[in-house]
């Protein structure tokens, strides 16, 4: 008999390495970009706080425009445009460039928030004791405001963790990419699709409850 | 001494405080009173430097405090500062609230910063509330909290910005108290004050304030008996 020549075959226990090997990636590329959109966003919201008008009338509209601009465009705007100006950058560097972004144009406001909800009295009260500006922004603003917005912050964080499945339109192959190729070669969506899912589950959910646990801690 | 020579403040068009001129001598407590809005909290900021003048000088022990180099940050380390809303960090305990100023702006190793703190703590009568959080503590054990946190700094000058005025009625007995005894330790005290019983009793001098100006300036037994001015009387007619 002749041998039938398969293109399909059925979803296999070492398909769920596969995944999970995915899964690692789309963790480290949202790790990576809200690590670093942190950081860069909490210097922009500062920027937004002390810059005022300047910072209203520059920063804010190029911020806006990432917030309002959806994401998939954004990254096949860069990822295709970018070696125009001599950029030659891969998928995993092209989505990490833009999830930072993306990250800090929305941390920015976040943490202008943070640094609003401290108020002046207390800034007083802390410069009335010899601080510098820097020791009060350290000692006091980010303590106290980061504690006001670490809920909004990690709404963004979990937001951005999703999103970053739009990278595997670049064809870095996290999760979702995963996922496709995956359905493409067993024909199975149902299983494939619930499985990354649960896999996105597995990476939010823990730093869901860990963020509740913290504020459950500093409301004592 | 804190030297204060034709001081003016605006707050933009506002005319705050118009042409004061006051001296505070070492071991002097002066209270100041006065209607709200009279400008009497803003001569305190005006004095750390908290809020800038537009004309005239504020100097403490000979150091101009709105001179360019002046190093405003080592200075204020001279004068503590107890605000109307008592603005105790919220995510420290009350030692670490008392500890984080000797430690980060003074450098002073942890283990003696918590000491520090300790020990003002224990002087303002809060030595039982050493790990408690602010949240846990009443409006005026926060506040003695506040007068711990700026004596930890070791300060020459204490400023009190209506130390009481958001206190509960029953809470302020402590905060006076308190504040009775730093002047008996001899501390250096501007008390912006509503509370006339205090100003008469631990002053020796008393201002009035009136519309930015300082009307009138004495010992507590002439501005209490036999005040010159008439905005003068009017007031203490009013709050008594």
């Amino acid at each position: 008999m002749e041998p039938t020549l398969k293109f399909f075959s059925g979803f296999a226990p070492n398909d769920l390495w596969y995944m999970g090997e995915a899964a690692l990636r789309t963790l480290w590329i949202s790790v990576l970009s809200i690590s670093l959109g942190t950081v860069l966003g909490t210097l922009f919201g500062w920027m937004l706080y002390e810059g005022r008008r300047a910072a209203a009338l520059t920063l804010a509209p190029v911020l806006d425009v990432f917030r309002s601009v959806p994401l998939i465009i954004q990254l096949v705007l860069f990822y295709n445009f970018a070696p125009i100006v001599g950029l030659n950058l891969d998928p995993f560097a092209s989505g990490t460039v833009i999830l930072t972004v993306y990250t800090a144009a929305l941390v920015a406001n976040v943490a202008r928030g943070g640094i609003e909800a401290v108020g002046a009295p207390m800034r007083r009260a802390g410069r009335s004791l010899g601080l510098s500006y820097w020791q009060d922004l350290r000692h006091v603003v980010l303590p106290i405001g980061g504690r006001a917005v670490f809920p909004s912050w990690v709404g963004v964080a979990l937001g951005v963790m999703k999103d970053s499945a739009l990278v595997s339109v670049l064809g870095y192959v996290e999760l979702l990419k995963a996922s496709q190729i995956l359905i493409t070669r067993t024909q199975e969506p149902f299983l494939i699709l619930a499985l990354a899912g649960a896999f996105y589950f597995a990476l939010s959910y823990p730093v869901s409850r860990y963020a509740t646990y913290l504020e459950n801690r500093w409301a004592q | 001494m804190i030297s204060i020579r034709d001081l003016h403040k605006y707050f933009g068009a506002l005319h705050v405080l118009k042409g004061i001129d006051l001296d505070v001598q070492k071991g002097e407590v002066l209270s100041v009173i006065g209607a709200s809005g009279s400008g009497k909290s803003t001569l305190l900021y005006c004095i750390n430097g908290l809020e800038a003048i537009q004309d005239g000088t504020v100097t403490v022990d000979g150091t101009d405090v709105h001179a360019k180099g002046t190093d405003i940050n080592t200075l204020r380390q001279k004068l503590g500062m107890v605000f109307q809303q008592w603005n105790s960090f919220p995510h420290l305990t009350a030692l670490e609230n008392v500890a984080l100023a000797p430690r980060i702006v003074k450098g002073k190793p942890k283990a003696e910063a918590r000491d520090i703190a300790a020990k003002q703590l224990q002087h303002v009568g809060l030595g039982e509330k050493l790990d408690v959080y602010p949240s846990a503590l009443s409006g005026g054990q926060q506040q003695r909290l506040a007068i711990a946190r700026a004596l930890a700094m070791e300060p020459e000058y204490m400023l009190f910005d209506e130390a009481t005025s958001a206190l509960d009625p029953e809470l302020v007995g402590e905060v006076l108290d308190t504040m009775r005894l730093l002047a008996d330790e001899g501390m250096t005290m501007i008390c912006v004050t509503h509370e006339m019983g205090f100003a008469r009793d631990v002053s020796d001098r008393v201002a009035f304030f009136h519309q930015g100006v300082m009307e009138e300036i004495g010992p507590p037994a002439q501005i209490f008996g036999d005040a010159r001015s008439e905005h003068t009387r009017k007031f203490l007619a009013n709050v008594r």
